[in-house]
């Protein structure tokens, strides 16, 4: 590493910054075209945060390549000045993950946007990073096929960028996370050289490096090239809405549902609060007496969809369901979706700000989490809706407040801490899906040990030992960690597993 | 086992990696002792994990199972087979007497794989002891978890190189209702074209095998699906309990094709495992095609560089499973710049190449 120690905070000498700003854009300038470089304060502006927009920074400068040389070559230069490379796709992200480094470079992959090759017969697809998700099943109807994993922002999002946070959607409790539909991942090093991990066949020699790469959240490889699984589209899909008189038999569906060996296409719960909000934005005919109401999808041919509604319907009319409506055709089905696709645009539209969780819960503690939220919603005096992944236990609390309101802003950071806490005390973990980023990093002291996170910094070191991928996210310091002084709660498969040994 | 006795497992377990360390020696990780014939041929001294044994939690709602490591894999089946769950990616066993952990660490999957996905994609977390003594736990025990790298699920298939497992979770699946086995009498490219149709078409296929002449595909689902999926595709159907016994007969390598005799193995013959990208056209040697025609077992003679050579060119890998020797390496090198990864890997989890040291490469 070419520069030592870099001042990060925000005591950064200006002068200091100034002459860096030069010397990097300088050096970038003579590697790339103009307009695979972004320097002005208007232009790099953009980019001055993610989805998660209550933390902002300016880069150094905003890196736009138009494909691989270019990409090696701003790389290469990079790693000789010792510069920070956050990679970035569409900025959809909520949990900061690709928020600037203030001495650093962020590096749009946004011209990465090809569909390189869609092959109905491996039923693959190979895609560059910065071609949206939905755009890969768009690619794919033709032949039948589509790219199962859904995050709501789908319309946006890229597959570079799904790659990052391993990124899931509503329907991954039947077909997986990104990790379960990638094949190969081709990308390249800090230093810029190129690699692959995973392969079209599948599996790999070696050790798995795909396993980890995926979720990385940009901090081991840049990823440029990805090839996907694609999956027969489902004869048909049907969904139903139950309703439920409280949330404890919501909850107690939910596990009886999977307790049946039933796996639905989605099973998702929203709370009586979130779904006005939603009825109130989309009109999608929700029961608004409910105290929680459950979407659940069954897809696959004609006769398995029959077998798997009848099933869910008696499971549901068991554990004490005031209501259920099957969807009838295809534009019911989306009606009945619409309200849950829109539950954070809509969220927005009633709050000024909200902040949005993801922590998951073994599915048996829903209700107790949302009576615990409930009970935190009058200690921070801060309202919350809930919409949960209830088949997989991932929750997204959403919690509303105005950032312009300091002590708002604070009360919201508190309320979100705790509830990543209880999820851990439950036996979950701070997040199922978002990653990250800098978000969740004082929850990651709680969740994992520091042994446990010297390892997470030994395996980043392992692929970029100058640590300039992305630095500062995902794992915190010791000094972090002991700064917000919350002990993480060991879990007893050793005698005196904190004593220094050899 | 009460909560003290895994305790002191634990702590043995330890004790024993800080003085291989302090002596400089390797110890080589076992459960059951059922795939040492597979991989580079373990050295050094023996961990027994046979003590650390039992299940710490079953709940069938959550999916969820977790096992110590030395827990027999035949234990976990049967537990949750009462249930009506199973391991959906149908480790291969070779031999009774194999372990959860040791099922982990060889990350090995059976004919269900092209369908259910690995079983690397069913590891939830796992505590580990590393090369410097230290126990560490990854994952957890919940469906979707993104907090950190995903350390746990780099575990399998690792070959204990990276860490001596302690406990696992493992996600389950409800056992298929129902299911119909289907065989045709066509050539390997026949056979290969329509597995190729098929798996772009929804017709709940969790298994398919051609070998000598006849392919086999099995269905398994709800009823009705599975009953309308042998209508469209035709065929003779299996009874099911012959078509059951040689689905394991598969799934084990008990079939004939997967073990060669002594004499063969001696007269230079070889048994390969092909992993290829599935509309892999037929190559040279058609052998026991299994995956969709992803994984191909070639029993051959021909030299390593050539069989390897016929694998890249497809745009796979070939490991050379049973031979007897391996002087050509039982799994096919990685590019310089992933050796490079491995080799900081290896050092980040185990400094000191105390753990399974040249199980994977030799000089990992």
């Amino acid at each position: 590493m070419s520069a030592t120690t870099l001042p990060n905070d925000d005591s950064a000498d200006a002068a200091y910054g100034n002459n860096r700003q030069a010397e990097v854009c300088e050096a970038l300038g003579r590697v790339l075209p103009p307009s695979s470089l972004l320097i002005r304060r208007e232009d790099t502006a953009p980019y001055e945060c993610d989805g998660l927009t209550a933390f902002k920074a300016l880069p150094m400068a905003v890196v736009l390549p138009e494909n691989e040389g270019q990409l090696v070559a701003a790389l290469k230069e990079c790693h000789r000045l010792g510069v920070p490379v956050v990679a970035r796709g569409a900025g959809t992200g909520l949990s900061g993950g690709a928020l600037p480094h203030r001495l650093g470079v962020t590096l749009s992959l946004s011209k990465f946007n090809k569909i390189l090759k869609v092959d109905p017969k491996s039923c693959t697809a190979v895609v560059q990073c910065g071609v949206r998700n939905l755009a890969i099943s768009e690619a794919a109807a033709p032949y039948g096929l589509y790219y199962a994993p859904d995050p709501s922002s789908q319309i946006a999002c890229t597959i570079g960028g799904n790659v990052a946070e391993n990124s899931g959607g509503v329907h991954c409790l039947k077909y997986g996370m990104t990790l379960h539909n990638v094949l190969r991942v081709r990308g390249f090093t800090a230093e810029g050289e190129p690699l692959e991990f995973g392969s079209e066949a599948l599996d790999a020699p070696g050790i798995d490096l795909l396993s980890v790469v995926i979720g990385s959240e940009g901090m081991l490889a840049i990823t440029t090239e990805v090839t996907v699984k694609l999956v027969p589209k489902p004869e048909l899909a049907r969904c139903m809405v139950a309703s439920f008189p409280t949330i404890e038999s919501a909850g107690r569906a939910v596990a009886s549902v999977i307790a049946r060996g039933i796996v639905p296409a989605g099973l998702e719960l929203m709370d009586q609060r979130m779904t006005a909000v939603a009825e109130n934005y989309v009109h999608a005919g929700y029961d608004l007496s409910a105290a929680a109401l459950l979407l659940c999808e069954s897809d696959g041919t004609a006769e398995e969809v029959a077998e798997e509604i009848a099933a869910m319907e008696r499971v549901l009319d068991e554990s004490g369901a005031s209501r259920i409506e099957v969807s009838q055709d295809e534009a019911q089905r989306l009606k009945f979706w619409s309200g849950r696709k829109n539950a954070f645009p809509a969220s927005g539209g009633i709050s000024p700000d909200y902040m949005c969780m993801d922590s998951t819960i073994p599915r048996k503690c829903l209700a107790e989490m949302l009576l615990a939220i409930q009970a935190m919603e009058s200690k921070y005096q801060l309202q919350c809706v809930n919409v949960f992944h209830a088949g997989d236990g991932n929750l997204h609390p959403l919690i509303l407040f105005d950032a312009n309101d300091r002590d708002q802003f604070r009360r919201c950071e508190l309320f979100g801490a705790e509830i990543l806490e209880a999820s851990l005390k439950l036996g979950g973990t701070v997040t199922g899906e978002h990653g990250v980023g800098v978000e969740k990093l004082n929850s990651m002291c709680v969740q994992f040990s520091p042994e446990e996170r010297d390892q997470f910094m030994a395996v980043k070191r392992a692929f970029d030992p100058a640590g300039m991928l992305n630095p500062g996210k995902v794992i915190p310091t010791l000094a972090r960690c002991a700064e917000y002084g919350k002990m993480h709660v060991h879990r007893g498969m050793m005698s005196f597993p904190e004593l220094p040994r050899f | 086992m009460s909560a003290a006795e895994i305790r002191s497992a634990t702590d043995l377990l330890r004790d024993r990696i800080l003085e291989a360390r302090a002596r400089h020696v390797s110890l080589d990780i076992r459960g059951g002792n059922t795939k040492a014939f597979y991989g580079e041929a373990p050295r050094g001294e023996p961990l027994e994990l046979t003590a650390l044994t039992g299940i710490s939690s079953y709940e069938p709602s959550e999916l969820v199972i977790t096992a110590r490591a030395g827990t027999p894999l035949a234990e976990i089946e049967s537990v949750l087979a009462e249930r009506g769950q199973c391991l959906a990616f149908e480790p291969p066993r070779f031999e009774p007497g194999g372990t959860v952990g040791g099922m982990v660490a060889a990350g090995l999957s059976g004919p269900a794989r092209a369908s259910a996905g690995p079983l690397r994609d069913y590891v939830l977390g796992a505590t580990i002891l590393n090369g410097r003594g230290e126990l560490l736990t990854f994952g957890g025990q919940v469906m979707k978890n993104v907090a950190g790298y995903d350390v746990s699920r780099l575990m399998a298939g690792s070959w204990g190189i990276l860490g001596v497992l302690c406990e696992v979770s493992l996600k389950v699946l409800a056992s298929k209702v129902d299911t119909a086995t289907l065989s045709f009498e066509w050539t390997e490219e026949r056979a290969l074209a329509e597995m190729a149709r098929w798996n772009a078409l929804p017709l709940s296929l969790t298994a398919s095998a051609w070998y000598e002449g006849c392919l086999r595909v099995r269905l398994s689902g709800a009823a009705a699906a599975v009953r309308s999926a042998c209508r469209k595709l035709g065929g003779t159907e299996l009874d099911a309990a012959t078509a059951g016994r040689w689905w394991e007969s598969v799934r084990d390598h008990r079939h004939p094709h997967f073990r060669p005799s002594g004499a063969e193995l001696a007269g230079g013959e070889c048994l390969w495992r092909i992993s290829l990208p599935a509309a892999t056209p037929p190559l040279q040697h058609a052998g026991f095609i299994a995956w969709g025609g992803a994984e191909r077992w070639w029993r051959t003679s021909a030299p390593a560089p050539r069989v390897r050579a016929l694998a890249a060119a497809a745009g796979g890998h070939a490991t050379l499973v049973r031979a007897a020797g391996k002087t050509a390496g039982a799994f096919t090198p990685v590019s310089e710049t992933l050796m490079r990864i491995h080799r900081a890997l290896k050092n980040a989890f185990d400094p000191d190449r105390v753990l399974n040291a040249g199980r994977l490469y030799a000089d990992l």
